[in-house]
């Protein structure tokens, strides 16, 4: 007996030796593996937010412009409309030569006139609209610089280039370099790259209509997605008979969830557009498409949030005389939330990055307009992404960044919301 | 169907034509007639033709070894197996008369006159107040909520809970130690007025206390309700019930008052159980 139990002992410590290392090696890859994880998500992050940060800054220029009332409203009539499509070009450039008096060939005159940016006179009209009392007074004006002064400001377009190769030459640099000693070049904070919808122009391009469109699609979606899926889980999970039916949709449910997602954008554009003649690039197809795609994500996610719940719960609702309507919706549902809700945000951020079904149903046109309504023509965020990545403009590469940086920032408050409900509607039982 | 106690044979072959009839001569009035009840779990059967009658305001203990069925046939008197997929039902329940498996009869209204206590405290993660009111509430019992204040007083009293908890009505009914959780469950299962309360071990996950608690609660409440306990143990059912019905592989072997089954069982097998030879 002694004998034998000493033996075991023994055969125990040998496999002991073995067991330990194996647990060492695992923990080691394991460790290994998040290490090289985070280091892959790090390098990105800090990649993506070094190329933005200069996006978040724009480059003006103070000049003394005299708005003179006879060129920019004739008639006095202070008329909004009129305002608007004044002629606040002549004053700028009248700034421009008065600061620089030096400048009198034609030519060069047009190298001054390029150093502010094409859309600084549509800002100072629209300004005008604002504060019409300005008219007819001389006042320093920021105006923005143009997107080649902003680039070699913020270190873009290196001074050590052969002139020909950059898009800004040593007089124009030279004209820069004094304004700058003047203190007359700043850089504040670039308010208008969230005000502002999707411009030709990269110094006015913003991001807000691209935020806009994805608020209105990712709204359609979630109106959509949310309950049909949270019906369709609930049936299937609590009363659909048990055939050959229900395990065919099942089936099919799951596999819908792993089509590529061009596919469901060649749906909305048979069915959607072509079929029902839904407006194309609008927030309402989008939407539509979006939920085509995130609806078995989240019946998935739910159904297994409702499965999930004690069997003892439900029993005990019965036995007090609940319907199983009752039983469904003031128990099991309830207790199944912090799982539908985490199923559902994780569907609609899947959502908010997609493209490639968007492309398909026109989502992808330039929309100069914040859209104003679910069927007017919208971008989204990764669209905008995707075709301010595509714009020749150096000036473009840092929206671009910084719009990838919204995107991210969207997620991670989509993905904070989600843990905070999920904690919000956890119980214990 | 083997075995039965005399008061069943007398009844048991007129019942199934004449229930209205064979009221008036049974000794006591039955609140459930069970005639010929099978139950199957696909091809398995569980239950095999049983022949009992629940006697009304009476506290009637099932006992047998495990897996014998008595689960299976407390479940199908208020109509508990109906979701389970596979189950199938032969045979007859009648509660005061009423066949309780017709078509016209709404399991909802038959669970609310047939409450059930389960052998794992399962209070609803809600507040102890909030799991009492919640079945007068569905059931529309109370029209103010004074009057539902009222019903979640009353029922947590009869439940002999009332004074450990009136202070803590809105505290999670999940945070009560088991044995309180077990009571907020009858207090629950009373609230919305029952005539019968089933109880599936409902002391098999409590210490001694806790049980001797609901075992008095048990004694008050005979007398208003017809109670059904399944239970193992052979104390407690010869402390707190009036008949006993002895389950055996699907059979009902013997069934007859508390302290005859007790003392002289007809059956070997019965003997064998309850002096613990076998089980
Ligand atoms: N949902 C089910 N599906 C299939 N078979 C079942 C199901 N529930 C019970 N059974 C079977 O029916 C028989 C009776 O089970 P039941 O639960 O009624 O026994 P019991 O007497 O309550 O046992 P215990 O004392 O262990 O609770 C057992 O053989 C069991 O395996
Ligand atoms: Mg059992």
């Amino acid at each position: 007996m002694a004998t034998s139990a000493t033996s075991t002992r023994a055969r125990v410590a040998a496999t002991l030796k073995r067991r330990h290392r194996s647990e060492f090696l695992f923990r080691a890859f394991g460790l290994a593996a998040i290490a090289l994880s985070l280091l892959a998500l790090a390098t990105l992050f800090i990649d993506i937010v070094w190329r933005a940060r200069t996006a978040f800054v724009q480059t003006t220029i103070t000049l003394e412009v005299f708005l003179d009332e006879s060129i920019i409203d004739p008639e006095g009539k202070r008329d909004p409309a009129e305002l608007r499509r004044s002629d606040t070009q002549t004053p700028i450039r009248a700034a421009l030569r008065e600061r620089f008096p030096e400048v009198t060939n034609q030519g060069q005159r047009r190298e001054l006139y390029a150093l502010l940016s094409g859309s600084a006179p549509f800002l100072l009209a629209s300004r005008l609209v604002r504060e019409p009392e300005l008219i007819g007074q001389r006042i320093k004006v920021d105006l923005l610089a143009s997107d080649d002064v902003d680039m070699l400001m913020k270190g873009h377009i290196s001074r050590d280039l052969p002139p020909e190769q950059r898009q800004i030459n040593d007089r124009q640099i030279g004209w820069v370099d004094a304004m700058v000693a003047a203190g007359e070049v700043r850089q504040p904070f670039n308010a208008g790259f969230f005000t502002r919808g999707d411009s030709r122009d990269p110094t006015t391009a913003g991001v807000l209509g691209a935020i806009v469109g994805s608020a209105l699609t990712l709204l359609v979606t979630l109106a959509l997605s949310f309950p049909l899926a949270i019906a369709a889980a609930v049936y299937l999970e609590e009363f659909a008979p048990d055939n050959r039916w229900t395990y065919l949709i099942e089936i099919n449910i799951n596999n819908l969830a792993a089509v590529p997602s061009i596919v469901f954008g060649l749906l909305g554009l048979a069915v959607f557009l072509n079929f029902f003649g839904l407006p194309r690039s609008a927030p309402l197809v989008g939407g539509m498409v979006l939920s085509l795609m995130t609806l078995p994500v989240i019946i998935i996610a739910a159904r297994a949030a409702i499965a999930a719940v004690p069997p003892s719960i439900r029993e005990a609702a019965m036995g007090v005389g609940a319907s199983p309507v009752q039983v469904v919706f003031h128990h099991v549902v309830p207790l199944a939330l912090p799982g539908i809700l985490t199923g559902t945000i994780i569907g609609m951020a899947r959502a908010l990055g997609e493209t490639a079904p968007l492309l398909m149903i026109g989502m992808v046109a330039f929309i100069v307009d914040t859209p104003k309504g679910f069927t007017d023509a919208a971008s989204v965020l990764p669209v905008q992404i995707f075709l301010w990545a595509d714009s020749p403009e150096r000036a473009f590469v840092e929206r671009t960044a910084a719009a990838t940086l919204v995107l991210l920032g969207f997620l991670v408050v989509m993905n904070a919301t989600a843990v905070y409900l999920r904690r919000r509607f956890e119980v214990r039982y | 169907m083997r075995t039965m106690s005399v008061a069943d044979r007398t009844r048991s072959g007129v019942i199934a034509e004449f229930p209205d009839a064979a009221a008036g001569t049974a000794a006591k009035p039955a609140a459930f007639e069970t005639r010929e009840l099978s139950v199957f779990y696909g091809k398995k059967q569980a239950l095999k033709g049983i022949n009992l009658d629940i006697d009304k305001g009476e506290v009637t203990a099932l006992i047998g070894p495990s897996g014998c069925g008595k689960s299976t046939y407390i479940r199908c008197l208020n109509r508990m197996n109906d979701p389970i997929p596979g189950c199938r039902i032969e045979g007859k329940v009648l509660l005061d008369g009423m066949d309780v498996y017709a078509a016209d009869i709404d399991p909802v209204e038959l669970r609310a006159r047939v409450g059930m206590v389960f052998q794992k405290p399962n209070p609803f993660p809600k507040s102890v107040w909030e799991n009492v009111a919640y079945g007068p509430r569905i059931h529309g019992l109370a029209a103010t909520r004074a009057e539902l204040n009222d019903i979640v007083e009353r029922s947590l009293q009869r439940a002999a809970l009332f004074d450990e908890v009136k202070d803590r009505l809105q505290e999670p009914g999940t945070s009560l130690s088991g044995g309180q959780q077990q009571r907020l469950c009858i207090a629950r299962a009373l609230a919305v007025d029952p005539d019968v309360i089933l109880m599936d071990e409902p002391c098999s996950a409590l210490d001694p206390i806790a049980t001797a608690k609901i075992e008095e609660l048990i004694d008050e409440l005979s007398g208003n309700y017809t109670i059904v306990i399944v239970t193992h143990s052979m104390q407690q059912a010869a402390r707190v019930s009036d008949m006993t019905a002895f389950f055996h592989l699907g059979d009902l072997v013997e069934t007859g008052p508390t302290d005859t089954i007790f003392t002289t069982p007809r059956d070997e097998r019965t003997e064998g159980y309850i002096t613990g030879r076998f089980g």
